[in-house]
C-alpha cells in the first residue's frame, strides 16, 4: 500500500479525500431511491441507473430548447420522473410483486436494456454534459486544495435533500404509511390504506430523488446513453457499504466509495472505478452489515 | 403391491428423447454436406445454448439471479488464450480446461456473492464481472484494454479447423444439456427443487442450502467459462469489453425467460427463438434490442411460463424425464 502511494504527495491525497467526500452525497443521493425501493417493496430496482440517466438527457433537451439554467429544467423533469415512477410502479412492477424476487428482476432488467436503447436511437452514443455556466469553473481555494462551488453545492443538495426524506419518512402521515406497509402490508388495508397506491408513491419518490441525482451527475460529469449500470452499482456499493436500510448510513457509504474512487484515481487515474468496486468487495467480505451497524435504523 | 407406482419420463420424454438424439445426429452430420458458413453460424446457436441452459440452472432451479455470467465468459475466454498460446496446450483441449479454472474461479467468489442475496446478489454479481474485467486489462500479456489474438491456430487449414471447432461446440453444448439433465435428476436436484419453491422450508428439511446453491453456481460459472472459450476459439480474437459485456447476461435472461425459466426444454427453446431472431432481425441493432426487451417484459408478466408453458409443457408433457408421475397399475392386486 505505501509503496502504491509512494507517488502521491500528502496534498493530492487530501485533495482526493475532499473531492471524494463532495462525490459521495451524489453517490448517497443516488443511493437513496435504490434503498427506498428495496425497504418498503423489497424490490430492486435494475433499471434505477437508467431513470438517472433518463432524467439527464430529459434535462439536456429542456436547455436545449428553452435556453434556461439545468437547475431550472429539475422543475420540469423531477415531477416527470415521479409521475413515471408511480406509471411503472402501479402498471408494471405491481404486478411482480411475491415471494420471489425473481419476475421484478427480471422486468426492471428489461425496462434497462429497452430505456438505454431507446435513448442510444435518440442521442447516439455521443457523450454529453448538461451546461452549467460559469458555475462549473468557479472554485474556492482552502489551503493548498481547490473546492469546486458546484461540487459543494451539489454535496450540500444531497445532504439536504436526504435530510428531507428522513423528516418525511419520520414525521408526516405519508411518511408514517409508508413504514407501516413496508412493516406489514398485509395489516394496512384494514385501517383504509391501499398498499398498492403506497408502493407507487414510494418509487414516485425514489424516481424523483434519482432524477435530481442524474441531473446534478450531468452537470459534473459527462453521460452516453449507457452511463446507467456503472450509476446502478455505485449506488448498490453507496447502499451496501453503509448498511441496508440506513438513510445515513447511505451517505456514509456514498463517502467511502467517493474517497476511495478519488484516492484511486490519485495514485492511478486508470483505476478509479476499480478502487471503488476493490473497497466495496473488502467491505462485503470483513463486515457485509455494513459500516454503521449496530446503530439503530432510522427509516427505510 | 400397490395399486399405484411412480415412473419418471414417458412416452413424451421418449419422443422428445429422440427428437433430441435424432438432432445431435443431424447436427453432427452437417459439416459433410452445408458450407462453411452455414457451420460457423450453428456454432453461435450452440454457445447460446449453453450459455442459456447455464443461466437456467442458476435462476430457474438455484433461484439465483445472476447479471455476472460474464465474468465466466470472459475468464474463459482469455483462459483459452493462455492455455493455447502461452500454456502450450491444445487450443481445443483447452476449452474444458478454461471452463474447470473458471469454475474454480467462482468457488471464492461465491463466499463474496453469497453475502447477498435476492435482487442485491444479482447486483453483487454483476460488480463482480465488472472487477475481473477492469484486472484483465491491466495485463499487458493479454493485450491491456485492446484484446488479443489467438496465434495458436495460425497457419493450420480453416475449413479443417471450422469443422472441429463446429463439432466442439456441438458437443459442449449436447454436455451442458447432459449436465443439466443429470443434476436435476440427482438428489441434488431434488434438494434445488425443494429450495426453489421454499428455501426455509428446504432448509428445515435438512437441506444443505448454501452448499447446494454454491455447486450450482460452480457449475454454472464453469459452463459459461467453456461457452466463452468456445466463442475465443471461433472469432480468434478476444477483446475485454466484449467479452466481459453485461449483454451476454442480458440475451441468457432473454433466452431462458422466452422458452421457460425452471424447466429443462425452455432454454433450449428460448436459444433457437434467440438465434432466429438474431439471425433474421439482429442487424436493426438498438430497434431490435428494444424489441426484445418489450417482448422479454411481456412475457414475465403474461406468460411467466414461457413458449414452452404455452405449448403445454413443465405440466404433463415433459421432453426430459425429470419429474415423478403416479400411474394406476393395469392389474389390481
Amino acid at each position: 500500500m505505501m509503496d502504491l502511494l509512494s507517488g502521491v504527495t500528502p496534498g493530492a491525497l487530501l485533495n482526493a479525500t475532499v473531492q471524494g467526500v463532495l462525490l459521495g452525497g451524489l453517490y448517497a443521493l443516488f443511493a437513496a431511491g435504490l434503498s427506498l425501493m428495496f425497504g418498503v417493496m423489497r424490490l430492486v430496482n435494475l433499471a434505477h441507473g437508467d431513470i438517472a440517466v433518463l432524467a439527464g438527457f430529459g434535462a439536456l433537451v429542456t436547455v436545449q430548447a428553452t435556453g434556461v439554467n439545468p437547475l431550472v429544467a429539475l422543475l420540469l423533469v423531477v415531477p416527470l420522473a415521479a409521475v413515471l415512477g408511480y406509471g411503472v410502479q402501479r402498471g408494471l412492477l405491481t404486478r411482480t410483486v411475491g415471494p420471489s424476487p425473481l419476475p421484478s428482476l427480471l422486468v426492471t432488467f428489461g425496462i434497462s436494456v429497452v430505456l438505454q436503447n431507446i435513448l442510444l436511437l435518440g442521442f447516439s452514443a455521443d457523450q454529453r454534459r448538461l451546461p452549467s455556466g460559469d458555475i462549473t469553473q468557479r472554485s474556492v481555494s482552502i489551503g493548498s486544495i481547490n473546492v469546486g462551488v458546484l461540487p459543494v453545492a451539489i454535496f450540500v443538495t444531497a445532504v439536504v435533500l436526504l435530510g428531507g426524506l428522513s423528516v418525511f419518512l419520520a414525521r408526516t402521515t405519508t411518511g408514517r404509511v409508508i413504514r407501516a406497509t413496508r412493516d406489514d402490508p398485509d395489516a394496512v388495508p384494514l385501517m383504509g390504506v391501499n398498499p398498492r397506491h403506497v408502493y407507487g408513491i414510494a418509487a414516485a419518490i425514489a424516481f424523483a430523488s434519482v432524477a435530481v441525482a442524474g441531473v446534478a451527475y450531468g452537470t459534473t460529469t459527462s453521460f452516453t446513453p449507457s452511463s446507467g449500470p456503472v450509476l446502478l452499482l455505485f449506488a448498490f456499493e453507496a447502499v451496501i457499504i453503509g448498511g441496508l436500510g440506513r438513510l445515513w448510513g447511505t451517505l456514509v457509504g456514498g463517502v467511502v466509495l467517493g474517497v476511495a474512487q478519488n484516492i484511486g484515481a490519485a495514485i492511478d487515474p486508470a483505476q478509479q472505478i476499480l478502487a471503488g468496486h476493490l473497497v466495496f468487495l473488502l467491505i462485503l467480505a470483513v463486515r457485509p452489515q455494513g459500516i454503521l451497524a449496530g446503530r439503530r435504523a432510522v427509516t427505510a | 403391491m400397490s395399486a399405484w407406482r411412480v415412473v419418471r419420463g414417458g412416452i413424451d420424454s421418449v419422443a422428445g428423447g429422440g427428437l433430441l438424439v435424432a438432432a445431435v445426429v443431424v447436427f453432427a452430420a452437417l459439416p459433410l454436406f452445408a458450407d462453411t458458413g452455414t457451420t460457423v453460424r450453428f456454432i453461435t446457436l450452440f454457445i447460446y445454448l449453453v450459455l442459456a441452459v447455464m443461466w437456467n440452472l442458476l435462476a430457474g432451479f438455484g433461484g439465483m439471479v445472476s447479471i455476472g455470467q460474464q465474468a465466466y465468459i470472459g475468464l474463459g475466454a482469455y483462459g483459452l488464450i493462455v492455455l493455447a498460446d502461452q500454456v502450450g496446450l491444445d487450443p481445443f483441449l483447452s476449452i474444458p480446461i478454461a471452463g474447470l479454472l473458471a469454475g474454480a474461479v467462482a468457488v471464492p467468489v461465491s463466499f463474496l456473492a453469497f453475502r447477498l442475496v435476492g435482487g442485491y446478489f444479482a447486483i453483487g454479481t454483476w460488480v463482480i464481472a465488472e472487477v475481473a474485467r477492469l484486472i484483465t486489462v491491466q495485463f499487458n500479456q493479454v493485450g491491456a484494454g485492446s484484446g488479443v489474438s489467438l496465434r495458436a491456430l495460425a497457419g493450420t487449414n480453416a475449413d479443417a479447423r471450422n469443422e472441429l471447432t463446429y463439432w466442439w461446440a456441438l458437443g459442449l453444448a449436447v454436455s451442458a444439456i447432459g449436465v443439466s439433465v443429470l443434476l436435476v435428476r440427482s438428489p441434488l436436484g431434488l434438494a434445488l427443487t425443494a429450495i426453489r419453491d421454499e428455501p426455509t422450508a428446504a432448509a428445515s428439511n435438512g437441506v444443505d442450502v448454501t452448499r447446494v446453491k454454491r455447486i450450482v453456481f460452480v457449475v454454472s460459472a464453469a459452463g459459461c467459462g467453456a461457452a466463452g472459450a468456445m466463442l475465443a476459439l471461433s472469432s480468434l480474437r478476444v477483446q475485454p469489453d466484449s467479452v466481459f459485456s453485461v449483454e451476454f447476461t442480458a440475451f441468457m435472461i432473454f433466452m431462458v425467460v422466452i422458452g421457460g425459466l425452471g424447466t429443462l426444454e425452455g432454454p433450449i427453446i428460448g436459444a433457437v427463438v434467440f438465434f432466429v431472431l438474431q439471425e433474421t432481425l439482429g442487424d436493426y441493432g438498438s430497434t431490435y434490442l428494444v424489441v426484445l426487451g418489450v417482448l422479454a417484459i411481456v412475457v414475465v408478466l403474461f406468460a411467466p411460463r414461457g413458449v414452452w408453458g404455452l405449448l403445454g409443457g413443465g405440466g404433463r408433457v415433459q421432453g426430459f424425464p425429470i419429474r415423478y408421475r403416479v400411474l394406476a397399475r393395469k392389474e389390481q392386486p
